[in-house]
Order: C-alpha cells, then sequence, then structure tokens
C-alpha cells in the first residue's frame, strides 16, 4: 500500500481515505486515524497544506548524514489530516525564519532519494517535498 | 480475578556511561546480581526472566537475547525472553512481569534490561533510535528522535502562545535540575559533570535539531538494571522494606504525524497514567515524587501535564518556578532523569523502578525526597508509541 502512496506522490498527488463512518480523513492506511473503521474510500487528497511545525536537523541517522541539515516539517492539509516530509527552503534560512514559517503555505510533491540499507522499500526511497507557495 | 499484591526484593543498576568491555548479557549481570544480592533468596527461586532490549540486533549484532542472558546469570532453562518497546522496553517488561505474579503464574521472577548505544557511536545510535519512529513515512523523511521533540517544542511554543525563546529558557531549566541531580548520582553517565550549567549553557550548547540543543537531550548511553519481584506476602517475610506495586498502566498510539495536534497533549500517556491511577486507587495528588521521561527537556513538560500534574501549557512554568525541584511540591528527576543520568533505552524503565524503590526505602542518599511514600514512574518509548507508568509505595494498596 505504501508503494502506491509514493508511485502517486511522485506524479504529484497525495492518496488518503475518507471514513464513511465519521467523516474524517487519514493519509493511506488500512483503517481510520480518527475511529479505526475499516469502512472508507480511497480519495485523493489536496496536494497543498499550511505548515504545522518543523525543525532543521543537524545532526542525522547512519543513511541519512549526506542530506544533512535538512528541515523535517508537519504540513496539515485543507481535508485536515497531517504528513509529515521535508521543507524544500536551506536550512540555514528556516532557522532564520524560526516560527514565522509555522502556518506558511506550500505544496506537496514527491522527491527520490538515495536508498538505505534498513528501509522498507528496498528499491527506492521517496520522500514528501514541501515548497513554499509565494 | 482477584489479583495478589506483588512488592520489589531487590534492584540493581550498573554505572550509566561507556562500557566498551562488557556485552549486554555481561552488563545485565552486574546489575542482576546487585538486585540479587539484597533479596534473601537463592537463585533457584526465581522462575523466569522478563529482559528488555530495544536494538540489540544494530548496536551488537545480536538478538534472541533471552536465553544468553538467563545462561549469563546462572538460570539455566528457565522461561527467559526479550521484550522489545523503544525506550519502554523493561517497562513493559516489568508490567507484564508483574501481571504473572499478581494473576499467580509464578511467584518470583526477574525483571530489567540491558543497551549499548553509547559504545555503538552517534551515527549508528541515531539511526537505531530512530527506529522507533514510522518506518515508513517519518523515516524516509530524516525525522529522528530529538526531531520528534523539536517539532513538539515548536508546537508547544505556538498552541500555548509562549514566545520560543521564553520556552527554551524554560526548558534550559530542565536540563539544569537533571544535570544538577545528575552531578551527585554516582552511577550517572555525567557525574561531577555540568552540576552547575547556566542557561546560557543550555541555549549556546550545539544545535541538535532546532531548537533543541544539546542540553536539551539525554545522552546516549551503555548501562543495566535489573529488578526482582515477588509476592507481597512473601517479600514480608524475606527482607524488612519491600516496595509494593501499586498500580500499572500502558498505552500506545501510531505515527506522530497522525496524532496531529495531540502530540503535545500526550494522550496515550493520559490514558496509561489514568490505568495506573485507578488500578492504585490514587489520583496526581498523591504522588510524591515521579521519576519521569526526559528524553528531551521539553518532553519532561509534555509528560509532567499529561500525567495530570500540572494543567496543559502550565508545566514549563513549573519547572521556572520550582515546582519540580528537590524542594518542591512534585520533586521530577531526583537521580538526574535520562538527561542527567543517562538513558540506556532497554534499561531505562527498570533504572527509574531502581531509583524510586531506593528512595522509597530511604537509601538514595545523593538527593533524598523528604518523607516520600509514594513514587511513579513515566516511560515513553518512540513518539508516543508506548507509554507505562507504575506507581510504587512502602504501604499495600489500601
Amino acid at each position: 500500500m505504501f508503494k502506491e502512496f509514493f508511485d502517486a506522490l511522485l506524479e504529484g498527488k497525495v492518496l488518503g481515505i475518507k471514513c464513511k463512518d465519521c467523516n474524517s480523513y487519514s493519509i493511506l492506511k488500512s483503517t481510520c486515524d480518527n475511529c479505526g473503521s475499516r469502512n472508507v474510500e480511497k480519495v485523493e487528497l489536496s496536494n497543498k497544506g499550511i505548515i504545522t511545525t518543523f525543525t532543521t536537523t543537524y545532526v542525522a541517522p547512519a543513511g541519512y548524514d549526506k542530506e544533512c541539515p535538512y528541515v523535517v516539517a508537519f504540513v496539515e492539509l485543507e481535508e485536515g489530516c497531517w504528513l509529515v516530509g521535508r521543507l524544500d527552503i536551506d536550512a540555514k534560512l528556516a532557522d532564520e525564519m524560526g516560527q514565522d514559517l509555522i502556518g506558511k503555505e506550500v505544496e506537496i510533491y514527491g522527491k527520490e532519494f538515495p536508498n538505505e540499507p534498513y528501509y522498507p522499500d528496498k528499491k527506492r526511497r521517496v520522500v514528501p517535498m514541501f515548497k513554499l507557495v509565494s | 480475578m482477584e489479583k495478589r499484591d506483588v512488592a520489589i526484593l531487590g534492584v540493581g543498576m550498573t554505572k550509566f556511561g561507556y562500557h566498551p568491555d562488557k556485552s549486554l548479557a555481561e552488563l545485565f549481570a552486574e546489575a542482576f546480581f546487585e538486585a540479587f544480592e539484597e533479596s534473601n533468596i537463592e537463585l533457584k527461586d526465581i522462575e523466569a526472566l522478563y529482559f528488555g532490549n530495544f536494538v540489540g540486533e544494530m548496536t551488537d549484532g545480536s538478538a534472541n537475547l533471552g536465553g544468553f542472558v538467563a545462561d549469563e546469570i546462572g538460570l539455566k532453562g528457565i522461561p527467559a525472553r526479550r521484550y522489545e518497546a523503544a525506550c519502554a522496553s523493561s517497562s513493559v517488561a516489568f508490567r507484564e512481569a508483574y501481571y504473572a505474579i499478581a494473576t499467580g503464574i509464578y511467584d518470583c521472577v526477574v525483571v530489567g534490561g540491558s543497551e549499548r548505544l553509547y559504545n555503538a557511536g552517534t551515527a549508528i545510535g541515531t539511526r537505531a533510535l530512530a527506529t522507533a519512529v514510522d518506518g515508513v513515512y517519518e523515516i524516509t523523511a530524516g525525522l529522528t528522535f530529538p526531531g520528534v521533540f523539536a517539532l513538539a517544542a515548536r508546537l508547544y511554543s505556538k498552541k500555548y502562545e509562549i514566545p520560543l525563546d521564553k520556552l527554551r529558557e524554560k526548558m534550559a531549566m530542565v536540563s539544569i535540575k537533571n544535570h544538577k541531580y545528575g552531578a551527585i548520582n554516582p552511577k550517572s553517565q555525567f557525574y561531577n559533570k555540568f552540576g552547575d550549567l547556566k542557561v546560557e549553557d543550555v541555549l549556546n550548547s550545539k544545535m541538535i535539531c532546532s531548537p533543541l540543543t544539546l542540553f536539551d537531550c539525554c545522552p546516549m548511553t551503555d548501562g543495566a538494571s535489573a529488578v526482582i519481584l515477588t509476592t507481597a506476602d512473601k517479600a514480608e517475610d524475606l527482607i524488612d522494606t519491600p516496595v509494593y506495586v501499586l498500580g500499572t498502566g500502558q498505552s500506545s498510539a501510531g505515527a506522530l504525524f497522525r496524532q496531529k495536534e495531540d502530540m503535545i497533549r500526550a494522550i496515550p500517556r493520559k490514558i496509561s497514567s489514568e490505568m495506573a491511577y485507578k488500578e492504585a486507587g490514587l489520583t496526581p495528588k498523591d504522588i510524591d515524587f515521579v521519576e519521569i521521561h526526559d528524553c528531551f527537556t521539553i518532553a519532561e513538560i509534555i509528560a509532567s501535564e499529561a500525567m495530570g500534574f500540572f494543567e496543559y501549557g502550565k508545566g514549563a512554568d513549573a519547572v521556572a518556578e520550582g515546582v519540580t525541584s528537590i524542594d518542591g511540591d512534585l520533586p521530577i528527576n531526583p537521580d538526574g532523569g535520562l538527561i542527567g543520568k543517562g538513558h540506556p533505552v532497554g534499561a531505562t524503565g527498570t533504572a527509574q523502578i531502581y531509583t524510586v524503590a531506593k528512595i522509597l526505602r530511604n537509601e538514595y542518599k545523593y538527593n533524598p525526597v523528604k518523607d516520600a511514600e509514594i513514587g511513579m514512574t513515566d516511560t515513553l518509548g518512540g513518539d508516543f508509541g508506548t507509554l507505562v507508568n507504575i506507581i510504587l509505595g512502602i504501604h499495600r494498596r489500601r
């Protein structure tokens, strides 16, 4: 299932589910994040969102160190669910902007990065990327 | 089902820090022998081993540790298994061991944990720790554990309208307090070190994941801890000062990004601590001191709120006002916590129990909590994936 999410992401689409019981949306998953129901339908979510929080990472795990420093962010989509990914801006700029980045609008796309030995997909590693909408 | 009262017979803990010369099993043996010596039992009395370890595969190339550890401590042929729940590994093991005795499956067991993260080095250690975040979505973005709590700190600042600069100063006071207490604890990784930090020292140390600096973070640690449990009836026959298990709670959650804003309210911790209070017949007001999972400064603040000690958004003020200091109303982490004492992940939960038991028995002379009768532990596994709370006391459950 995660492969389908990242295939779509590389085409600029964010896949999720809509719960027919409680009407809430989740990033693609077997059951609803909110109520646990299996009565869900697959939907394409908005590929725009708002930054809710972020951090600039200066000490990275083995396998990610060449990408360091990088900015990890959480984004709230229009449908209310959150997604984790990377902010597509310079790390220094992110720290200069600080808390002002929270609430800024971003567009979501997928980008391939070099794989690492422990990642569940042995063929590729795709990262959700967040680009600031100016 | 009527449950039997359960008590701690003995506790043991290695010095925390760097142990390049001892294997996971050898480290555990050191902690176990200390616990065994004060338990007044024979080895054959111990019926099972509950062993916590997080990332033995990655740090020591070693899994299936139950049997090797049991054999190392001389317990041949007993049921022995490893429990893995990230930083809560040995707390989960403790809870399972407690229920095994409470329900009559066993009369006497040993529970504990062992981990070697310092020895593994920062890059492997950081990757190993990051196996406790969501393994598809969060790891691909490169989310680390300092990263998780850096995200939480920024959200906390925004949500509770505390300017980040002010919040960072209050977070620094958690580091100052826990390092102060860690520096006087001979078993700490930082014994005699960093006991007199200033706010500027914390703010200006190396940035790890903005806004968290090195001194906002607990260290990578090698160490082990062990606890021997039996029925309250047996404990009263064997030793002078049994410490009773009054209540336990456990909860879980999925990926952090799916928890949305709840990440600063730590809902699984609320569920887990309420379960423990209910089982013990107590409220947060009855707790005399707490060992809280301060993997990062902001983590201690969030935890103290979720456990019901302070209102949401007020935990940072409580630290700044000294409420959580040794002479305050609710001392938090009198042994230095994870920040001051160290964090050998799979051993951390039962190391918290070690301190609570020592304090309740009036044996913790470095930083005693005056007249303490009830203490509590709080152990967080991953980004709220596993939560365990345990309440201990010097009197049986009423």
